[in-house]
């Protein structure tokens, strides 16, 4: 999941240039002497001729032409300087390179399955508009410029079909196959690259490295309906199993990616035709471990805002890309309607869900974070924010901050009040009376073509949801969702439950809808399989929201909008209008540590059969560079990672690479869930 | 992609205009700045500034040269910076319309008019690249190749050939006694469809195929490139990179995820022989083969469609190895000829070709097989009496207009000895066997050369034969089908060890012998037998039209010290026995000739035959050659030469009808525009199972 991809994080190529420059030094000297010297000539010149035979123009071609001729022979300079000055990577940026002076070498067939919004997507059928972009990226790579030529036409194929989850009529576009699918998610914004080139250097290569690209719009088992995504994964790992000596293979899922490899173990071993017909044995034969990165399993809360206000930056993330260009409103002053109408037609973020309810995430009064005040990032708050430096001022509130501990469990909050007041204070949730009287709802059809979901309710609804002093927990939240939203749920549902199983046996949780929510799924019959949680920790990552309705409540506009004048006291985790706690800036802690800590940790009734797990996190530090960053793609930089995976792929276990590796409280929280195992 | 390329001529027209007028512009400029310049300078002549001026003083400002320089730049990158500007501002379908308004209405891709008369996609397809077609990546290189990983060394710009070309061919030659990975490099194919669609930007191999298939609903899911590495040998392929059990599962996997429906493959060139080892190798039990068990193929495969099949081998490869002068196997320089004949490797440009080319494995596998029997002898060859005077109206009909009447006559007299592969000198080739004094070659002594310690930088292994070696092969003369290959191994027997533990040359006399359960015969049609599978259809796609190289006549290089020593005698021209800078051609499509790609299709797998043991149907789909009618047209989409056929319409139209389930009868039977079923008829193979077959005449 990406946040702000206009980030260069590759330290060691800024090395080089300056290293180059240096070198040209005297040449680049040299060359500005005479430019200015040139200029200051023209400059008399210019002076001295005012109504000179030159006209603007020719002065125009001549700056031109000046510009152009240093630009080349900087460039020219750069490239010839290039080659001598290559940095020899030392082996701290590359761990493979000492990993294989140790004798290393990769044994087992590597898998990598990528997540959300990093994976290439190409056009296969096309609208007119999009003429000539057959089998060009619309996703990833260059596909972004597109984005800036046609931007209306490129989000109409990028949509998928409202009522089915699969392709609109006469639009057929694919995912990139191969790890050009998600080596680069950007020119120059690595995902998977780092990681492809150490397992390279270790003796991999196209017969035992396999990307297992899947359209990430789709739900998981859609993904399968449309373009066999599963069954070819399925065969893919059947294919390096037997190539490569019966060497079981190590699957490294990122992200989403992680619920859909759980989906794929339950789908590869339930019988035809619902599933892949593996048979019972199929994870024990084949998978040696399962290192999931930034694992999201329980979900993330930042899918929640981006469904109600499109204000995730992480789902919706050309925002970040450009946000001033898309706030001004290169698509009519609509560019927020048209990504919300555009990604809540991708079934795949529902799948982001949190999952578990008001067990896992806390309800109004209690979470499972209560304990951890903030004070986790203090020092990086300092550094972070500027605005934190009114500390003075507000020394009167922090007394009372700490006696009350931050409601995590309350996602979505209508005011700040309704945010810090216990729960009696609140008034009941009167969501059902609401249900019960949007069946009068009337349909305003006057809002133009930008259509979205928030158009057929009536304003009445729309206030009485947004009213001050209501709070949402993990459990009610499904309740507004399906209320602003109702053909979305209703699509989504079918696909995606996230509940907490009573019952494991019960015959319904043979359903496809069960298999990526880790509560309400049993792990393959696999003892000597392993499954690791490696993710970033110390980057305070959104937990919930305090709302308010949006200001000018034309039908134009999303209703809600996240409040961003709600600011905390300082080393407070509120902050313009959103609670953090910790994790990688895009997955909490709670979620992609618990299950590995807690829920599958021994043998549980979701692990009957002890599937060993481990947790490693890797700890932010001040001043994290390229290759120490633990954010959530970043991390696929992160040198402690790549050297964990390396040794996994050389046939280590668990207990060898060190078991354990924990820095955040995840122990604690675990402990404070209240989870039948 | 046509549209692409029609675009450009337009724009260049355009382009050339603009700057055109620049320049005059320009010109008016550099001229009067040039002037004033040299008056500026030595301040002789202020009086004639006056004059040119009037009212001005003589110490106006000059423009100098550079400051002329800048502004001519200047005035060059604004305009193109326009350009480019209209160019990406310009909608889509404009270039389109411009080539609609010149040309008038262009006829429908084929997958467009194809979808309105309703097809669909049907069965899976799977492509099989040929040489040189393929991508190749970097995984694990020297240090000198810093920073390429994952890059292509070969197809896409080719950059890398021109800025560290010796570390390009160090990357790209393979190991010289194993035939696999040189220690510390690693090099493989790209995969995907990428891997072969365009060979460089904007030079189509696969994509236009791609594109109309995919107007019928074909999509990733039911198509399939079967990249390989096609610098190996095909066995090599399976024990290096495991790539034959790879093309097997995914056709498995087709044929599974597309509810049971066979696929359709379509291998081009090399592929086709690639895809017949494939077909042997799938059947064969598992430690050499894949295991897959004898009625794999029937199971599996719906049609093998191949276009453009060398079956038989190419005579270009001969050259190919024998002096690296063939255009095909060393594309690279028919990419950048001029380039090539200068020094970028100090002179050695060939010598180094020649050594990387010959490290490759699978350029053994085109060498003409089967002999006397299929190639021709001293004397005669399945092609006499082909008269060039048909082709060569078709090809400049300007020159011979009046000519054409007294030359069919001599024709017929003189006719060109197609058997003889490698003459040397023309006197030879045209000389009756009888009157050719030939001393064999086999026993003769290499002699070391005092050559030897001044190039040594740059070994080939001519350098080990000497002399005498070398005056040894010149003095034998002339070289047929059979003693061509005793030929390489004289002049190249450590790439020939290599080779022919993986491929075979000659016509099989007993099938039965178990000595053909070896994989160095998979790829070989004379000496296997097809798979069992009587509902499998085989069809040959092939263009005709073009002269094709089929007999070379060579002499010896001038100053054979440092250089290859032989060379093909560019002066031996003959109108009437289609003899042109001395190379014989015959009809073909500029690379295969006919009789190699339509002799199994035409006669050897016809009915049942020993090679065909289940009577597998087989088609001959002939597409005569048209040249683009115009340059808007690019590479045509009438072509019927070797690589540019992947876009004529009438081929693709073909293919398509087959992926939707069409059967050869449906799509109309043979097309034949050759005489191929004359030639075939000519030559003496037996076909019936019983009776000993002996080859050689």
């Amino acid at each position: 999941m990406a946040s702000n991809f206009l980030r260069l994080r590759k330290p060691y190529y800024v090395e080089s240039t300056i290293i180059c420059s240096s070198s040209s030094d005297q040449k680049l000297v040299n060359l500005s002497f005479g430019i200015d010297e040139t200029r200051n000539q023209t400059k008399k010149r210019q002076a001295k001729e005012h109504h000179g035979r030159r006209s603007c123009l020719d002065s125009c071609c001549w700056v031109t032409g000046y510009l152009c001729t240093t630009w080349w022979l900087l460039l020219f300079l750069y490239h010839c300087c290039l080659p001598f000055t290559v940095v020899h990577e030392v082996p701290e940026l590359m761990p493979a390179a000492r990993l294989k002076r140790e004798g290393l070498t990769g044994i087992h067939p590597v898998v990598l399955v990528p997540g959300i919004v990093t994976g290439g997507l190409e056009l296969w059928e096309g609208k007119p508009c999009a003429d000539g972009l057959f089998r060009k990226r619309l996703w990833g790579g260059g596909g972004f410029t597109q984005l800036l030529k046609r931007p209306l036409c490129w989000l109409e194929h990028l949509s998928l079909h409202n009522e089915t989850g699969l392709d609109p009529p006469g639009i057929r576009v694919r995912p990139v196959p191969g790890l050009f699918g998600a080596d680069y998610s950007a020119p120059g914004y690595f995902v998977w690259d780092v990681l492809v080139k150490n397992l390279a250097k270790i003796g991999y290569e196209g017969k035992n490295l396999h990307m297992a690209a899947y359209d990430w719009r789709l739900s998981f088992q859609n993904t399968e309906v449309r373009d066999r995504a599963l069954s070819r994964l399925k065969s893919k790992i059947e294919l390096m199993y037997r190539a490569n000596g019966n060497k079981k293979v190590v699957v490294v899922p990122h992200s989403m990616g992680v619920a859909y490899f759980l989906h794929f173990l339950k789908w590869v071993e339930t019988p035809p035709p619902m599933g892949g017909g593996g048979g019972l044995g199929w994870c024990a034969e084949h998978i040696k471990a399962i290192v999931n990165i930034g694992p999201s399993f329980l979900g993330v809360p930042k899918a929640v805002s981006n469904i109600l206000s499109a204000e995730g930056k992480d789902v919706a993330y050309f925002r970040a890309m450009a946000p001033g260009v898309l706030d001004s409103g290169t698509l009519g002053l609509r560019a927020l309607e048209h990504v919300m109408r555009v990604s809540r037609t991708w079934d795949s973020v529902v799948s982001l869900m949190p999952k578990g309810g008001e067990t896992i995430w806390g309800n109004m009064d209690w979470s499972p974070e209560d304990e951890h005040v903030c004070d986790f990032s203090k020092k990086r708050y300092f550094r972070l924010s500027p605005s934190d430096n009114n500390v003075n001022k507000s020394n009167a509130k922090q007394v009372f901050r700490v006696k009350d501990p931050v409601k995590y469990g309350r996602i979505i909050s209508f005011g700040k009040a309704a945010s810090v007041l216990h729960s009696s204070q609140l008034p009941t949730a009167v969501l059902k009376e609401i249900l019960h009287m949007s069946a009068s709802r009337n349909f305003t059809s006057s809002c133009g073509e930008a259509w979205t979901e928030y158009d057929e309710m009536s304003r009445e609804s729309i206030q009485k949801i947004g009213a001050a002093d209501k709070a949402y927990t993990a459990t009610t939240l499904f309740d507004l969702l399906r209320f602003v939203a109702p053909k979305m749920m209703n699509r989504t549902e079918a696909h995606f439950s996230h509940g907490i199983a009573d019952n494991l046996d019960d015959p319904k949780y043979n359903h496809y809808k069960f298999w990526s929510n880790p509560l309400e799924m049993k792990l393959p019959d696999a003892p000597n399989m392993e499954i690791y949680c490696s993710y970033g920790v110390g980057i305070p990552t959104e937990r919930s929201y305090v709302y308010k309705l949006s200001p000018s409540n034309k039908c134009k506009r999303i209703p809600y909008q996240i409040d961003t004048s709600v600011d905390g006291e300082d080393r407070s985790c509120l902050k313009s209008g959103v609670y953090f706690a910790d994790g990688d800036e895009s997955v909490p802690v709670l979620s992609a540590g618990f299950m590995c800590a807690k829920g599958w940790k021994g043998r549980t009734r979701f692990n009957p059969s002890g599937i060993n797990t481990y947790v490693r996190e890797y700890q932010s530090k001040p001043l994290t560079s390229g290759i120490k960053s633990t954010a959530h793609v970043d991390i696929m930089g992160n040198i402690a990672l790549i050297e964990d995976i390396l040794r996994v792929a050389a046939g280590a276990t668990g207990e060898e690479i060190g078991g354990n590796k924990i820095y955040s409280d995840i122990l604690r929280m675990s402990e404070r869930i209240n989870l039948r195992l | 992609m046509s549209s692409l390329r029609r675009r450009k001529p337009i724009n260049e027209s355009s382009d050339s205009k603009h700057k055109a007028e620049e320049e005059d512009e320009g010109h008016d400029d550099v001229d009067a700045d040039g002037d004033d310049d040299v008056n500026g300078k030595n301040k002789k002549t202020p009086s004639k500034i006056k004059k040119k001026r009037g009212e001005k003083p003589p110490k106006q400002p000059k423009w100098s040269c550079m400051d002329t320089c800048c502004w001519f730049i200047g005035c060059i990158c604004i305009t193109w910076w326009l350009l480019l500007f209209l160019y990406n501002a310009m909608p889509a379908s404009f270039p389109q319309y411009v080539t609609e308004a010149i040309t008038g209405p262009l006829p429908d891709p084929p997958g467009v008019k194809l979808k309105k008369e309703g097809l669909e996609a049907k069965h899976p397809v799977v492509f099989v690249p040929g040489i040189v077609t393929g991508g190749l990546e970097l995984w694990e290189g020297r240090e000198c190749a810093e920073g390429l990983f994952r890059k292509r060394l070969w197809g896409g710009t080719f950059g890398e050939v021109y800025k560290r070309p010796l570390c390009w061919v160090e990357h790209m030659s393979l190991d010289n006694e194993t035939g696999l990975d040189p220690c510390g490099i690693r090099v493989r194919p790209v995969s995907g469809l990428v891997a072969a669609d365009y060979f460089a930007p904007g030079y189509f191999v696969w994509a236009v195929l791609i594109a109309n298939l995919a107007r019928i609903g074909y999509e990733d899911k039911t198509m399939y490139m079967a990249a390989y590495d096609w610098r190996l040998s095909f066995q090599n392929t399976e024990v290096r990179d495991q790539t034959l059990s790879r093309i097997k599962s995914n056709i498995e996997l087709l044929v599974a995820t597309n509810g049971g429906r066979k696929v359709v493959v379509i291998p081009h060139s090399m592929g086709v022989l690639y895809f017949l080892h494939f077909m042997k190798w799938v059947e064969a039990p598992a430690p050499m083969g894949g295991g897959g068990g004898p009625d794999w193929c029937s199971k599996h495969i719906k049609a093998v469609v191949n276009i453009g099949g060398p079956f038989l081998g190419v005579p270009k490869a001969i050259a190919g190895l024998f002096s690296a002068e063939a255009k095909d196997i060393a594309v690279a320089r028919a990419l950048a000829p001029g380039f090539l004949d200068n020094d970028i490797f100090q002179f050695q440009t060939l010598q180094h070709v020649m050594r990387m080319s010959r490290t490759w494995d699978s350029t053994m596998s085109m060498i003409p097989r089967g002999g006397n029997t299929i190639w021709g002898g001293l004397d005669w060859s399945p092609e006499e009496g082909n008269s060039c005077a048909k082709k060569r109206e078709k090809k400049n009909e300007t020159q011979i207009a009046d000519q054409a009447g007294s030359e069919n006559a001599v024709c017929k007299a003189k006719s060109a000895n197609y058997g003889r592969i490698i003459s040397f000198g023309k006197d030879v080739a045209e000389a009756s066997s009888s009157d050719i004094e030939r001393i064999d070659f086999r026993g003769a002594i290499k002699g070391h050369s005092a050559a030897n310690t001044t190039c040594r930088d740059v070994w080939t292994e001519y350098h080990d034969m000497g002399f005498a070696g070398i005056k040894a092969v010149a003095e034998y003369k002339t070289y047929t089908a059979d003693s061509l290959v005793d030929l390489l191994h004289f002049v190249a027997p450590k790439m020939m060890a290599r080779g022919t533990a993986h491929f075979s040359y000659g016509v099989a006399g007993n099938l039965d012998d178990p000595k053909y359960k070896h994989y160095k015969y998979w790829s070989n049609p004379l000496e296997t037998r097809l798979p069992n599978a009587p509902d499998m259809e085989i069809y040959s796609l092939y263009g005709v039209g073009l002269p094709t190289e089929r007999a070379y006549v060579y002499k010896l290089s001038p100053h054979a010290e440092c250089s290859i020593p032989f060379k093909i005698d560019t002066s031996a021209d003959d109108e009437d026995t289609c003899l042109r800078d001395g190379v014989y051609s015959v009809d073909g499509d500029e690379t295969v000739p006919v009789l190699s790609a339509g002799f199994m299709c035409a006669k050897g797998w016809r009915g049942k035959t020993r090679f065909n043991p289940s009577g597998i149907r087989t088609y001959i789909r002939e597409y005569n050659h048209l040249p683009p009618a115009n340059l808007l047209e690019g590479r045509g989409t009438l072509s019927g030469a070797h690589v540019d056929i992947m876009g004529n319409f009438a081929l693709i139209e073909d293919v398509i009808r087959i992926a939707a389930g069409a059967s050869g009868e449906e799509l109309g039977g043979d097309q034949v525009y050759s005489k191929i079923f004359n030639w075939s008829e000519n030559i003496n193979l037996q076909l019936d199972e019983e009776i000993p077959v002996h080859s050689s005449s």
